[in-house]
Order: structure tokens, then sequence, then C-alpha cells
């Protein structure tokens, strides 16, 4: 098969995840459980029943968005370690805004608030773009301390201006107007339709990458920075929109998770989601439909690993999947372009 | 008794025998059944277009790649590298065509780099710069011990790199294009070297695409055309014609010939024009030109004497300090590069991988680079992908660009079909204009045909061209007026029927039009 060929994209991280299956089973075994109880839990806690399969799509939706974020950004050129933060401007924001929409009919009130989270996710990646492209600060830096005024900004918000109640540091509710109509209501749980806004995200970001100029400019700046420059692209311009594009999804995720959700800004509400998109994107190798995939099998993951933890096996094995997952994915990455560089070697 | 191979004897006579060596790579056949008999003590000159193979069949000599069939020799034994460290072993150095030294170490440091010279367990820089001293007296190969590389010139660099193969015991050496980077005096110097390291028995294989230096340096010749061997010459009873015909398979016109024509009124001026580079140093100082339509002017020099700076601020890459850029009646100092393409300003990157290239891109949106938000390419925002493989298809057949497969992604095509894909795209843009730099780098005689032939259609159809070249023999044969560059400034300018190679020489070396002249 070729290096290049597109069944790789596939191949490998399906292989990537039954080899780490079978690794983590070898160390099921050596604590002294049984791993196919062990995965039979899991696969039950994840998928066994109504519940848990709303469970899981609920996990599922921030996953995908943080992880169109992350890769948005690794296709433009630019390492988006700040979807964290994004994230949770997003939230932030869409709750301010959607506490004072009570009288508004939720035609409006929804895409206001929901759009209202993608711009404060936007606009504060779009700080770390901005420097970058100004002044060349690096946007790992950036964004990383971007988390931690973003992080420290809400709990001021949630336990000063904001705070209600006692216990968790929260928010009010949103107006009603503001929340998302679950699509599925069971029991206590109502599955959120934010799973069906990040699906449509996932196919417009595919559409914006491959089928339009913008797309075809990002890609470039992101392959060959020299090159586009030359083919007349602003590298300036293209990285802060790149960040701010980046920075739009993970705001979105944020104010989903308040539409949707838990209907006000809790402070444990990104709980690393932000970050976990950095592992979703690479698995799904930067593509928006393998950026699905993967963030349904990282949910999957977690709702299943309550359920395996009743059998007695710790539920941090899931975070040892996970870690041999993306070595796996990234180590296909060093072979391919082991084999590619070899290729480039003969003139 | 040795094994015998087609009535050749694999004694000592032979400091390399390749027998049958074939690689294959995806979609290729890089190297079929490939012989090579390499005397020792001689000069053997390797010659053949761009992705004949060259290269690969000498990586695969110095263990960086492996044979998928075939066997080698080396003084007469039977060698399998499974990597350099192997081949150097046996005796093997590389000169790679890019320079393998680190920039800021000295001349002692980077030769030692690797194997040093230890006193105890520290490294001993005495020892290294003895060592290197006597190497560098020993073959002639003058070098400074202790300057850095950064600041030393190519030509120099090029010394060391020779000098670290010796101190690896090469008694083999493969020399991979080493005159590109050179100047006319420089590469005869290196002829010295070569002349003087045959002396004293080392066995030298030097690839090259340049028939004269072929014919001036080599004992032997073996020519290869698309991963095969089309000819097994002895230098002495061939000419550059018969070279060039098994290189390319058909008669090919060394020189082309230029129509004498009036050129029009100044399409492009440039003056006063100060550039910085990236350290923040000076490297344009107050150049001054002018390009008329249909007219032809070489900028000749050495690398590095801020020809890349002085490009890079005519297409709007790099920021003008002073001085003023005048393009079709307007001022356009400041401009970006994308309002220069709009006015109708061309431009041949010398570094086509760096800046002509999206390698990760397929060829037909390789084509489109710069134009790609201008319909039909593209409407309201959406890629019109009909139009784009449209214009594909239509510039692959107009190019003779090969495999024509405008889905391969641009780093797959060999060097002389990429820079055929960035010339294939750049003439299409309709230019009044034309920045070329380095248009023939690293390509075959075929192709810089071709490309040389494409140039002076563009020269008939009045577009002004601005050609740098480190090449005296392109500037030559294609230019109307000849500017010499040297550290940022016009030695003079001349027209090629009125100079020498000499002259021009003198002038790349730092010397003016008036001092070269008296």
């Amino acid at each position: 098969m070729r290096p290049d060929s597109r069944i790789w994209s596939f191949v490998v991280p399906i292989a990537a995840v039954i080899l780490a299956l079978m690794i983590a089973s070898i160390v099921i075994l050596l604590i002294g459980k049984n791993p196919v109880v062990a995965y039979e839990a899991l696969i039950k806690g994840a998928f066994g029943g109504r519940q848990a399969i709303a469970d899981t799509i609920i996990k599922t939706t921030p996953l995908i968005l943080t992880g169109l974020a992350v890769g948005f950004g690794f296709r433009a050129g630019v390492f988006n370690i700040g979807a964290e933060g994004q994230m949770i401007m997003g939230a932030l924001i869409a709750t301010v805004v959607g506490i004072n929409l009570g009288g508004v009919p939720p035609v409006i009130a929804i895409p206001v608030t929901m759009l209202i989270g993608m711009l404060a996710g936007a606009g504060w990646a779009a700080i770390a773009g901005y420097l970058k492209a100004k002044t060349g600060a690096h946007e790992v830096v950036s964004t990383i301390m971007l988390n931690w005024i973003a992080t420290y900004l809400s709990s001021y918000m949630v336990t000063e201006p904001l705070a209600v109640g006692s216990g968790t540091p929260k928010s009010p509710e949103i107006a009603e107007s503001a929340k998302l109509p679950p699509l599925l209501t069971i029991g206590a749980t109502e599955m959120t339709s934010g799973i069906i806004i990040a699906i449509v995200a996932a196919i417009i970001m595919y559409i914006i990458l491959e089928k339009t100029t913008t797309g075809y400019e990002v890609k470039a700046a992101g392959f060959n920075p020299y090159a586009a420059e030359y083919g007349g692209i602003s590298i300036s311009k293209n990285i802060t929109m790149s960040m701010a594009i980046s920075g739009a999804l993970a705001g979105l995720a944020g104010a989903l998770e308040v539409m949707g959700v838990h209907h006000r800004f809790l402070g444990t509400l990104s709980g690393g989601k932000g970050f976990d998109g950095i592992s979703v994107a690479l698995i799904g190798q930067n593509h928006p439909i393998g950026i699905m995939f993967a963030a349904f099998l990282m949910a999957s993951l977690r709702t299943g690993s309550n359920e395996m933890q009743f059998v007695g096996v710790p539920k941090h094995i899931i975070m040892i999947i996970q870690g041999i997952v993306i070595f796996l994915v990234a180590a296909d990455r060093i072979v391919r372009t082991i084999l590619i560089r070899k290729k480039k070697v003969r003139s | 008794m040795p094994p015998s191979l087609g009535g050749i004897e694999l004694d000592k006579e032979y400091a390399v025998v390749m027998k049958g060596i074939t690689k294959r790579f995806p979609g290729v056949l890089a190297n079929d059944h490939v012989d090579l008999f390499v005397e020792k003590g001689e000069i053997h000159a390797i010659v053949g277009e761009n992705g004949a193979g060259k290269t690969t069949l000498m990586n695969q000599l110095y263990g960086l790649l492996h044979p998928d069939e075939g066997e080698i020799y080396v003084f007469g034994k039977k060698v399998h590298f499974k990597g350099p460290r192997e081949a150097i072993e046996h005796g093997i150095g590389m000169v790679h065509q890019h320079f393998m030294l680190v920039d800021n170490l000295t001349v002692a440091e980077n030769v030692v780099l690797g194997s040093e010279t230890k006193k105890g367990f520290l490294f001993d820089l005495n020892e290294a710069r003895k060592v290197v001293k006597d190497l560098s007296e020993k073959y002639g190969l003058l070098v400074d011990v202790d300057a850095k590389i950064e600041d030393i010139p190519v030509g120099m660099q090029q010394r060391v790199e020779i000098i670290k193969t010796l101190y690896r015991g090469a008694e083999i050496l493969i020399l991979d294009e080493p005159t590109a980077v050179l100047t006319p005096q420089e590469a005869e110097e290196l002829f010295e070297i070569l002349r003087r390291l045959k002396k004293s028995g080392k066995t030298i294989i030097f690839i090259s695409h340049k028939l004269n230096e072929v014919m001036e340096i080599s004992d032997n010749v073996t020519v290869m055309r698309l991963g095969k061997v089309t000819g097994r010459l002895k230098t002495s009873e061939t000419n550059p014609k018969e070279i060039a015909r098994l290189m390319v398979g058909r008669d090919v016109v060394l020189r082309v010939e230029k129509e004498s024509k009036e050129p029009g009124d100044v399409v492009f001026e440039v003056k006063d024009l100060w550039v910085k580079d990236n350290r923040g140093l000076d490297a344009v100082k107050g150049v001054s030109l002018k390009v008329r339509r249909g007219e032809i002017v070489g900028i000749a020099g050495v690398a590095g004497n801020g020809q890349t700076e002085l490009v890079e601020a005519i297409t709007g890459l790099r920021k003008v300090e002073k001085g003023k850029i005048i393009f079709d009646g307007i001022d356009v100092t400041g401009f970006s590069p994308r309002e220069l393409r709009d006015m109708g300003m061309a431009h041949i990157p010398e570094d086509r991988l760096k800046y002509g290239l999206i390698v990760e891109y397929p060829a037909y949106y390789n084509l489109i680079l710069g134009r790609h938000h201008r319909f039909p390419f593209s409407e309201s925002n959406f890629l019109n992908k009909r139009f784009i493989l449209k214009n594909a298809e239509d510039l692959f057949e107009e190019f003779d660009i090969r495999p024509r497969k405008p889905e391969m992604l641009g780093g797959n095509f060999s060097g002389g079909n990429q820079q055929k894909i960035v010339v294939a795209r750049e003439l299409s843009h309709e230019p009044k204009f034309m920045v070329i730099s380095q248009p023939t780098r690293g390509l075959d005689v075929g192709a810089i045909e071709f490309i040389h032939k494409t140039i002076l259609r563009m020269r008939a159809r009045n577009v002004g061209i601005l050609l740098i070249s480190m090449e005296l023999e392109e500037i030559f044969s294609l230019s109307d007026r000849i500017l010499v560059i040297y550290e940022g400034e016009i030695m003079g300018e001349t027209r090629p029927e009125e100079t020498t190679f000499e002259k021009v020489g003198l002038m790349m070396a730092g010397h003016r039009l008036e001092e070269v002249e008296r």
C-alpha cells in the first residue's frame, strides 16, 4: 500500500484501537481481572440501553466540537492548545447572554446565544492569532496563558457577580427560551439536540476545507507558509482567521454545554474537554469525519468505564487505552513520514 | 578465482562494481538493472537527466538506500551496507548537493563531528585543528580551520566537506553536482583539487549534468536515462553531443538561438533599492535597474550576494527599506504579492520546493496558486473544480508535464517536472513582467532546453524578464543585457556579445567593470 494512500487514514486508527484494547487487556490480566468481563461491562456501560446511549451521545457532542476546533487549527498550521479556554469563554458569555433573554422567543434566543458563544470563543482565540501574526509570539504559549485567564475569570464570575446557591460555584439558569430542546428524554436524562449541531459543524468544516477558496488558502498556509505567501495569501490574516474559526468551534462546544446539558455555567463545566479535543483531533487525523468517530470512541470509553468500575476494573484503564491509541496513531505519522522522506531522497 | 561478470574480472582494478542494481519506488522504477564499473584511481562521471536515477544509484552505494536486486562490490569485496556508517568504513565518502555542515561551528569542529578527536573523555580541539590542517596541506584543500562555517564562502564549505570525507578515510569520493554552487573560478579550483586527489590514488565519482565539465575532468562516463544505463564511454573518445543524445534520447540543442529584437518601453524599474536580510544586515545596497518589454536582463552573481533579497523585495515578499519599485508606470513599493500578481507580475522562484510548490497539494491545485481566488477557479468563495481540472489538463499537455497525472501530489513529481509545473503556472498568468530566478537549477539538458525556449518565447511575446542565475552559461545565452551583483551592489552592466566569461567572473568576485576592462 502506498504510504500516502487514503485508506491508511482509516486503517491505522482502527488498527490502533484494536491493538490498544489488546494491550490494555494484558494490563487487566496483570491486575488479576478478566478482560472479557471488563470489556463486556465497558460495552454495556456505553451502549447497554437507551440511557447509556444517551449518556454517550451527550459526552460525544462537546468532544466533536473541541476536536474540530483543534483539527481545523492543525490543518491551518496553528497548534491551538487553547480550546479549553475558548470553550470556557464561549460557555460563560453564552450564559451571561442566555440569562437575559427571558422575553425573547426561542427562534431568536437559541441562535443568538449560540452565536454569542461562538463569537466569544473566536475572539478569545483571535487574541493568540493576532499576537502570533504581529509579534511572532507562539500560539502554544499564548493559548495556554489565555486558558488560565479564562479559568480564573470564569471562577470569579460564578463565585462573585453571577453566583447563586451554595456548593459548587454556579450561575443562575439561563432563560427557558435559550435552552436547547432535548432530542429525547429518557427518565432524568435529556439527550441534547446539540449532537445535531455538532454534526452539522463537522459537515460545514468539511465543506470549508475541501470546497472553498478559504479552505484552499488555509490549508496552503498550513502546509507551506512560504509558498502560500508567494501565491498571494496573507499569512498574518490567515493565522488570525484560522485561530478565530478554531476558537468559534470551541466556543460553540461551551455554549451547547450550557444550553443543552447544564443550563447554567458551572465551575467544572469544561472539565478538560478542550484538552481532550487535541486527542480527538489526533485520533481523527484532523479530518471532520474522523473526528466525529474519534469523539464517539472517546465518549463511549468514558461512559463505559463507570460500568467497568462495578466489575472491579479501575476506570483509569481507559486512560491507558486512550494513550496507546494516540501513541500508535502518532507513531503511524512517524512511519509514514519516514517512508515519504525516503521517497524524496531519490532525485 | 574472482567471480566474473560479463567478461569483467572482479579484481582489484575496480574500486566500485554495481551489477544489476534495481530499485523500485511506489509507481517508479528508479534503477532498472543498472551496471556501474568504476576503475580504481579514475574520475568517473555519471550523467543523466533529472529523475534518471543517478542520485538513487549513489545513495545505494553510500548505504542510504538498499537495492531491491543486484550486487555491489567495493574493491572487489561484495558488500551489503545497512547504512552510511558501514559505507564510510569501507572507504566511501559522499559530498551531497546540499552541504551537511553546522553553521555556527568552526571548520575543524565540523570535520571531526561524529568521530571527534579525544583526549581522555574530552574533546581535543587542538588535535582536531592539527588533523584538519594536515589534510588541508596534503591535498591542497585551502581552508581556514578556525573560521565558522557561516562566515566562509561556499567554495570553502565544499572543501570542508571533502576534508570531512578524507578524515573518515575515504578512498572513493562521491560528489553530487559539486559545481552547482560555485563561480567559474571556484569550479576551476575544485577541478584542480580533484586532479590532485586522483594523483594521490583516490577514486572519484562525479555526478553532473554539465557536459563541458564532464568533458574536462572525467576519464570515463556512464550515461543514464530513465533508470537505465544508456552509455558507457571513454571521455577521450566521445563528445558532448553524443553524451547529450544518450541522456535525452534525441538530438539536443545545447545552446538556444536567440533572435535579435528591439525592446519596447520600460515596463519595470528599480531605483536605489535597499533591502535587509533575515539578520537585519543590508543585503541589497542601492540597486537600480530597468527592464523593457521584450527584453531579458540577466543578473549574474555568486549565490548569497543579495539576489534572494532583491527578488523577494521586487515580488512583495520582503520589506523595502529605501528606494522605489515602479511597475507598468505605477509606484508599487510596498505592494503585496497578491496585488503585484493581479497587476501582471509573475515569479519563478529560486527554491521551487520552498516557494514554488505546495508539495502536499495535487498538481492541479498547484497550477492555480496565486490565481486561485479569481474567476473561473473561484466563484463567490467556492472552488470550481471543473475549471481547475481543465486548466491542469491543458497545462500538462502544453508543457509536457509527466506523468500525466494532475491528481498526483506536487512532491511526487521529479525535479524537472516540478519546475515545469511552476513555469506552466506562472506563464499561464499572461504576465507583463516576470522575475525568473534560477530556472534550471538541478535540471537536465532536456528540461533546460525546454525552459530556455519557453523564456525566449515569452520575450518574443513582449514580456519584460529579469533573469537571476548563478549559471553563467544561462545568463550569456539568454540575456540582452547583463548586470553583475556582488555583495548587494551592481558591479557593472555589459552585453553578452561584448564581454567574456572571465570578465564577468571577475566582476562576480567583486571587481568593478572599470577595473575589469582596464
